[in-house]
């Protein structure tokens, strides 16, 4: 049982506040992936929780408990860095054992201990060798055993693959998703990659300059990015954003944006959710590539578009729509737009359609 | 990489061969020079040309450790016989050993000190170093105020030569009562020593990642425990290489010895040049001491050769 949390915590560096009056509940068990570009703060709160920074004002909790004052030895948190950190003149079973010798357990209880845990990360024929004749993935096991293997209230990750190539970052990936699902602790895991947040977060935590942008599950976050900030940051490829007017014409909604000769057709009801909610700014539009529906013949509501730039992606292809003076990016089956320049129609689909208070970049929370 | 060579760096790289063997015996003459005088006999010492072939005899090394005095006859058979071999070695050059009433052997100055020499270098650098490294520790880890000035404070102590501060030190030596003993050639050479260890060792500290010492603290250690465990192994290459610099220094120091030490505490450097000036001098002698001289440092160096060489190199490569 541990839960975690944050209360007002405030951080500087010199005159740069790194983290804003951050505030975040973490339950028990729970995985929680701390998502954001570098600088964000994301690092820093994680390093803050295992006591490695202290912070200058809020309360840390550890099950109820104020811990920003206690070290980190005290604290009973384990921590897998990006770097690994493997204690370089220890073999894989030194280090394993490590955190165990600072306890005052027995030596046949640290040995059982160490082989039980290099079983479930599959290094127990690693044990002999030095960190330095491992490759990265062991490395990162051995990491990730040392940090097991006190059976710690809390384990904490920063970026914890991110050293890795791809392949083997994918392998890892489902390789800590299984053993967060085996041993089941409380984890706050810290990376920039949103594909990692997404497949591993029970919630994900999504920060930008210090600031707690957004808190949900990955479907969450997905289908209701709270502002501009999390929808542009969350999903791949980006999602395509560009000031909007409504009008009405014919009995229907118009959505036109910016630079464009023509609206895309909505659903009426749209005009009675937007109102009032924009304010001056005006509002933006933003749909994923996924909700851009594209034909080869002309149809209801479907507006002439140039095809521009066209990134094949193997399952699927990527087209650049020249929509006015605007990119519109839409995910179409591979092939389907055979050259650039060739002239498609284009629809959006209302049920994917997102609205942003252009002036704060806040959601306007109408989806249809 | 295919070794493809051309002729020209074929001769190039012989042409370098050569010059390294030229430049390795330039280097090794005196030494072997050294070596060779300790193991001669007296009267082959000084001959021109140099004697290059002769048969090895220990006796220089007799003489070196014993106080001898001349025979004025050869001796008796009997009393050849009842010699130890090694004082054999010298009565065939028409000397003996002096003994005490109850038969001790006396010896001569040099063993005390070569052992005081040890117990200078040894205790000066262990400090020095162990210092340097807590210290470099500091300045590498936490942020101190005024960091800059002090470490070139600590620098400067370095910049005047030893012969300038010798008489002002001599003086309050002598005031505080350290002159000729043990204590006060350590203080001083620790003193000397400080300044280049702190530096070089916080080089090596600042290569040393944060993130060890980090992943030791949440693993359950303390600072203290971390600095001991983790910290002080990685920076062995560092210590290594710290202490055979400082070692060299205070084993070879010769200013200071020679004006804060004159019997008690004296070490060898002082110690060696003055036996030349006495009589006629046997240079086999002097090549002894200067010989056994050479080889704490020889050992010393070739035992941490490994170190440093990695520390010589330290930081040069990214990994």
């Amino acid at each position: 049982m541990t839960q975690i949390e944050l209360r007002g915590v405030q951080k500087y560096f010199g005159a740069v506040q790194v983290i804003k009056n951050l505030n975040l509940k973490i339950e028990d068990n729970e995985f929680i992936v701390l998502l954001g570009q570098s600088g964000c703060g994301k690092t820093t709160t994680l390093r803050a929780i295992a006591g490695l920074e202290t912070i200058d004002d809020g309360d840390i909790l550890i099950d109820g408990a104020p811990v920003q004052h206690l070290k980190c030895s005290d604290r009973d948190i384990a921590m897998v860095f990006q770097s690994f950190s493997l204690y370089p003149h220890m073999t894989v079973y030194e280090n394993i054992a490590f955190p165990l010798r600072a306890t005052r357990i027995s030596r046949g209880e640290v040995d059982k201990e160490v082989r039980e845990i290099a079983k479930v990360l599959r290094i127990t024929d690693l044990l002999g060798r030095k960190p330095s004749a491992l490759s990265g993935g062991d490395m990162q096991r051995v990491a990730i055993g040392r940090a097991l293997v006190r059976r710690p209230k809390a384990m904490l990750m920063d970026e914890p693959i991110g050293a890795l190539d791809a392949k083997l970052r994918e392998e890892m990936r489902a390789e800590i998703k299984r053993l967060h699902l085996k041993q089941g602790s409380t984890t706050i895991y810290v990376t920039h990659d949103q594909i990692e947040a997404m497949s591993l977060a029970d919630r994900i935590v999504i920060m930008h300059e210090g600031i707690l942008q957004q808190v949900g599950t990955p479907s969450e976050v997905y289908a209701h990015p709270a502002n501009l900030f999390v929808a542009q940051f969350v999903g791949s490829p980006v999602m395509n954003v560009a000031p909007a007017t409504v009008s009405e014409s014919a009995g229907a909604a118009q959505v036109t944006v910016e630079g464009a000769g023509q609206g895309f057709a909505f659903p009426r009801e749209l005009l009675s959710r937007l109102n009032g909610k924009a304010s001056a700014g005006g509002l933006s539009l933003g749909i994923r590539p996924e909700g851009v529906i594209v034909a080869h013949q002309a149809g209801d509501g479907f507006l002439p578009v140039e095809a521009h730039i066209i990134e094949p992606l193997g399952s699927y292809d990527i087209v650049d729509l020249k929509v006015g003076s605007q990119m519109l990016r839409a995910r179409t089956r591979s092939g389907y737009v055979a050259n650039a320049g060739d002239r498609v129609y284009a629809k959006l689909d209302p049920a994917q359609a997102h609205f942003f208070d252009t002036e704060s970049g806040n959601s306007l929370g109408v989806r249809l | 990489m295919a070794a493809v060579r051309t002729s020209g760096e074929v001769a190039l790289n012989r042409v370098a061969i050569v010059a390294v063997l030229l430049i390795t015996l330039i280097f090794l003459a005196p030494i072997y020079w050294i070596t060779a005088t300790a193991f001669k006999p007296r009267n082959l010492a000084t001959t021109i040309p140099p004697t290059v072939v002769f048969t090895p005899e220990i006796s220089p090394f007799v003489k070196l450790f014993t106080k001898r005095s001349q025979l004025r006859e050869a001796p008796s058979p009997e009393e050849y016989e009842a010699a130890p071999w090694w004082e054999r070695t010298i009565m065939d050059g028409g000397e003996k050993v002096v003994r005490s009433g109850r038969g001790e052997v006396q010896l001569s100055g040099y063993p005390d000190r070569f052992m005081n020499s040890l117990i200078v270098a040894i205790t000066s650098t262990v400090l020095a170093v162990g210092m340097g490294t807590f210290t470099a520790y500091g300045f590498s880890r936490f942020k101190v105020k005024g960091e800059g000035d002090l470490l070139f404070f600590i620098l400067s102590t370095r910049m005047l030569p030893p012969v300038v501060v010798a008489i002002p030190m001599f003086l309050m030596y002598r005031a505080v009562g350290l002159n000729d003993t043990h204590w006060g050639l350590i203080i001083l050479y620790t003193a000397f020593n400080l300044s280049f260890s702190v530096w070089l060792m916080k080089g090596f500290m600042d290569e040393i990642p944060k993130e060890y010492e980090e992943a030791a603290l949440v693993d359950g250690y303390t600072r203290m425990q971390a600095f001991f465990k983790v910290v002080l192994p990685e920076a062995a290459t560092g210590i290594a290489a710290t202490a055979v610099f400082c070692f060299i220094t205070a084993w070879n120091e010769y200013a200071f010895a020679l004006i804060m030490t004159n019997r008690r505490a004296q070490t060898a450097p002082p110690f060696i040049p003055s036996q030349v000036g006495s009589g006629l001098p046997d240079w086999t002698v002097i090549a002894a001491g200067t010989f056994l001289f050479l080889l704490p440092v020889a050992i010393f160096t070739f035992l941490l050769r490994n170190h440093l060489l990695r520390g010589m190199s330290f930081g040069a490569i990214r990994k």
